[in-house]
């Protein structure tokens, strides 16, 4: 009967019922949202990162965790020391990383030692670099930027020209030769990261340290590499924002809830004088309230869930190469909580300010 | 009519506080009402049948006095245990019915079984009720489809559904035509004689008053 109760007051206030069920929603789409761009996010850069097929990656000492970014410099001559001089290292690669427009970066590499380490890009358009002003882009950036071969795309000030477009997934959505990245930064003959790949992953812990000894560089296993710097709890202040952001869905579910509840309790005043005069008591009267904001909670988040589908598209539909967004259905049971913690923190007081109500005052009500 | 008592009221007092004034709607009422009577209760606005019939029907505690109904002496009773009392013991009927309008009439006398625990009891005698209320055809259709006589019905089985000793019925024919007046009146009757059901009721109107056993009247918050 109390569910009947419930049901039938949210489908006899069908207006009130439905903008409650949105805006309880909309937290749980910007929860889901941005735990899928986080997601989605080191995921893609982590699967590029892999995709390089190296063992060791090497940095300056003074980069920080994250992708490496000009001005972090080491000199490229340090590329053809480690391929000579060091044990066990069978190819070497320098590239830089510059950052273009958030989060996006235009890597520059030379593309034969890129093919020879990863086994190259695939071209489903135009063909590998050529040229000093040739530039290569994935399919998405080249779905986000409707770009073509034979394109003029303008990057750090400089026109490049579109001669490939490669499927994504290895190191870089937009790429030109090191060279002349280097000429168009000024940074003479530098890199950010170079790449090695040994004659076996077995010897990965020697050349780590033995680099690590010989030079004041930060030499580390791909594999601890990607797993440290594309975890959540890693990037700092995510996690911060995180919870900020959980902070916040709590507070608005708590406010929308309190709100709807309390316009409901008001408008319903007469009738829970009824429910009192006819025995019901302020237990089963807050029953009611609680289980009516339970309810609007869970609507709220599967609404908030469906339309964080919505967002999934648009986003891979309109920004595919800047954001990369997953659906991450183990958030929808901590979304759904954290809104049904806010729901039944907002029914509280118009639930208690119900149970309270005098049945005469109630029952004259009009 | 049976010989026991089902109300006992002496030196019945109330006092209402509206911000710091006192206003005295009961002083002192004195009244008794035996097992399977009807009694009739009429007096001008203000005089307080309505606070008595609150009192009695366990919406409000008394001031001073003694009220006991069905044996419970309601001064000593706690918020809880009189919402006990309004469960099993007294049932309301309303001048405006008092429906909840989202619900059908069925479900409108289902939870006031549901609250009082009865809903899992057999009710092959509120059938039989249902039919002498004549609502047994409309029990689908919600308040707003009902005529104010079938609202009145239904409410009047919401009051009843559970057994209470005693059915305490604050003007029902006030909302009603002169037809539908003499139809509640008469279902009122005919559960006080078939089936010895306790009635107290409020009215204004001679006529319906002439229904009941007896008939006591009030002014200034006392039984005359």
């Amino acid at each position: 009967m109390t569910t009947k109760l419930v049901f039938e007051n949210l489908k006899n206030k069908p207006m009130r019922s439905l903008l409650s069920f949105l805006l309880i929603g909309v937290p749980v789409t910007l929860i889901l949202t941005l735990q899928g761009l986080s997601s989605g996010m080191l995921n893609d850069a982590r699967d590029r990162a892999r995709g390089v097929g190296a063992d060791i990656l090497v940095r300056a000492s003074s980069s920080t965790i994250g992708i490496q970014q000009t001005p972090d410099a080491v000199p490229e001559k340090y590329v053809s020391y480690f391929r000579t001089d060091v044990p066990h290292v069978k190819l070497a690669m320098g590239v830089i990383n510059h950052s273009i427009e958030f989060p996006l970066i235009i890597t520059g590499l030379n593309l034969d030692e890129f093919t020879a380490m990863s086994g190259g890009f695939i071209f489903p358009k135009g063909h590998g670099l050529r040229d000093p002003d040739d530039i290569l882009v994935d399919t998405l950036y080249a779905k986000q930027k409707k770009l073509q071969i034979g394109a003029t795309v303008t990057l750090l000030n400089h026109p490049w020209h579109l001669v490939g477009i490669i499927e994504g997934g290895k190191l870089a959505r937009v790429v030109v030769s090191l060279k002349s990245l280097q000429e168009v930064l000024h940074i003479g003959s530098n890199v950010t990261s170079i790449y090695l790949k040994l004659d076996d992953p077995a010897n990965i812990d020697f050349v780590d340290r033995f680099i690590q000894e010989h030079n004041n560089l930060r030499a580390e296993p791909m594999a601890d590499y990607t797993e440290a710097a594309y975890n959540i709890s890693n990037v700092p202040g995510l996690s911060d924002f995180m919870y900020v952001v959980m902070a916040i869905g709590i507070v608005i579910g708590f406010a929308v809830v309190c709100l709807s509840m309390y316009m409901s309790v008001l408008q319903r005043t007469r009738e829970i004088g009824i429910l009192k005069a006819i025995g019901g008591s302020n237990s089963f009267i807050l029953r009611i309230i609680l289980a009516e904001a339970m309810v609007l909670g869970l609507g709220g988040t599967v609404l908030g869930i469906l339309m964080s589908f919505g967002a999934w598209w648009l986003i891979r539909t309109l920004v595919p190469s800047s954001l990369s967004i997953e659906i991450v259905p183990l958030w929808w049971p901590i979304a759904g909580g954290i809104t049904l913690v806010g729901a039944a923190l907002g029914a509280l007081y118009p639930g208690l300010n119900a149970a309270r109500h005098d049945p005469i005052e109630a029952l004259a009500y009009e | 009519m049976s010989s026991g008592t089902a109300i006992e009221i002496q030196d019945l007092r109330k006092t209402y506080r509206v911000g710091k004034v006192e206003v005295p709607a009961l002083r002192g009422v004195d009244l008794q009402v035996k097992t399977g009577e009807f009694l009739a209760i009429v007096g001008p606005s203000g005089s307080g049948k309505s606070t008595l019939f609150h009192i009695i029907g366990g919406l409000t505690p008394p001031t001073s006095g003694l009220v006991r109904v069905a044996g419970l002496d309601l001064s000593a009773l706690s918020d809880s245990g009189r919402t006990t009392l309004r469960k099993k013991t007294v049932g309301f009927v309303f001048q405006k019915f008092n429906l909840l309008p989202n619900l059908t009439a069925r479900d409108n006398i289902a939870v006031a079984r549901y609250i009082a625990g009865t809903d899992g009891l057999s009710s092959k005698d509120f059938d039989e009720v249902l039919r002498l209320l004549g609502i047994d055809r409309r029990l689908d259709h919600k308040p707003s489809a009902l005529s104010g006589g079938e609202q009145q019905r239904v409410a009047i089985a919401r009051a009843i559904v559970n057994h209470p000793a005693i059915l305490l019925a604050d003007e029902p024919t006030g909302n009603l035509d002169t037809g539908n007046s003499q139809a509640v009146l008469e279902i009122l009757r005919d559960l006080n004689q078939r089936r010895g059901q306790t009635i107290l009721m409020i009215t204004h109107n001679p006529e319906a008053a002439a229904f009941a056993h007896r008939t006591v009247r009030m002014r200034d918050g006392r039984v005359e």
